[in-house]
């Protein structure tokens, strides 16, 4: 199963939409999205925003994706914000015990309020 | 009395929804909830992500056969491959407080399964037995 990544340029940055799943045949798609997105970045980019609300499944190499985008913000000064967690997402997370690590938002908004 | 299903997939990542889409129904269907059985799903699908990587290192021409089987009181799933044998003794989970990517597969079998055996007595390969007890 393949994942669909739409990527927008926000005024704060980026944002990613993931449609799909997120496991070892597809995260190295996500991986070059975010590359792209950190390659295109300037240096007053403040954030990505990551929408999770379409990924119906997300395995560790998903994870392992996006930890190495919040270490790739940190290198830049940005902030990596993750919002509208699907159930599997939320799952996977809790499983990891990565809910207190990354920043996660309810919605859309909440992710964009105080950058 | 048991019950069984068995599924043989080859070995490359696209066929790991396959997997996953067989084994999602069976669990909820053996009465766990949806939150479990997503559960489930994400721990068998971390084996045979390993079995791809580790026993048949990225070899996507080998196969991977599932079996699973639904007794009164516990659930079941065997995995044989005929690949590299792991080093059992070094198979252990990462701790969680190291923030870095990868190495979490074996810390989500360990969370959802209340036994996990290799079996590597056979010639080749080996028999990933994964039992979750149900009462």
């Amino acid at each position: 199963m393949k994942v669909e990544i739409i990527t927008e340029t926000i005024d704060d940055g980026f944002l990613l939409r993931l449609k799909g799943d997120v496991d070892m045949n597809s995260s190295s798609d996500v991986r070059s999205a975010l590359a792209d997105v950190f390659k295109k970045g300037t240096s007053g980019m403040k954030a990505v925003l990551i929408d999770l609300s379409q990924v119906r499944y997300m395995d560790s190499s998903g994870i392992a994706t996006l930890v190495e985008a919040m270490q790739n913000c940190m290198k830049k000064k940005a902030r990596l914000r993750l919002f509208e967690l699907s159930p599997p997402v939320r799952d996977v997370f809790e499983m990891a015990r990565l809910s207190s690590v990354f920043e996660i938002y309810a919605t859309r908004n909440d992710a964009v309020n105080g950058l | 009395m048991s019950e069984q299903v068995t599924l043989i997939v080859p070995s490359h990542p696209k066929y790991l929804f396959v997997i996953r889409s067989a084994v999602y129904p069976i669990m909820v269907d053996a009465g766990l909830s949806r939150k479990e059985a997503r559960k489930v799903v994400l721990a068998v699908d971390e084996a045979c992500s390993n079995i791809i990587k580790y026993a048949y290192e990225g070899d996507h021409s080998k196969t991977i056969a599932l079996k699973v089987s639904v007794d009164q009181g516990a659930l079941t799933i065997e995995l044989k491959d005929s690949g590299r044998k792991p080093d059992v003794e070094k198979i252990t989970p990462r701790k969680l407080d190291d923030i870095r990517p990868g190495g979490l597969g074996t810390h989500f079998m360990a969370e959802v399964f209340d036994r996990i055996d290799y079996d590597t007595s056979s010639e080749a390969g080996t028999v990933l037995t994964l039992v979750k007890n149900t009462r």
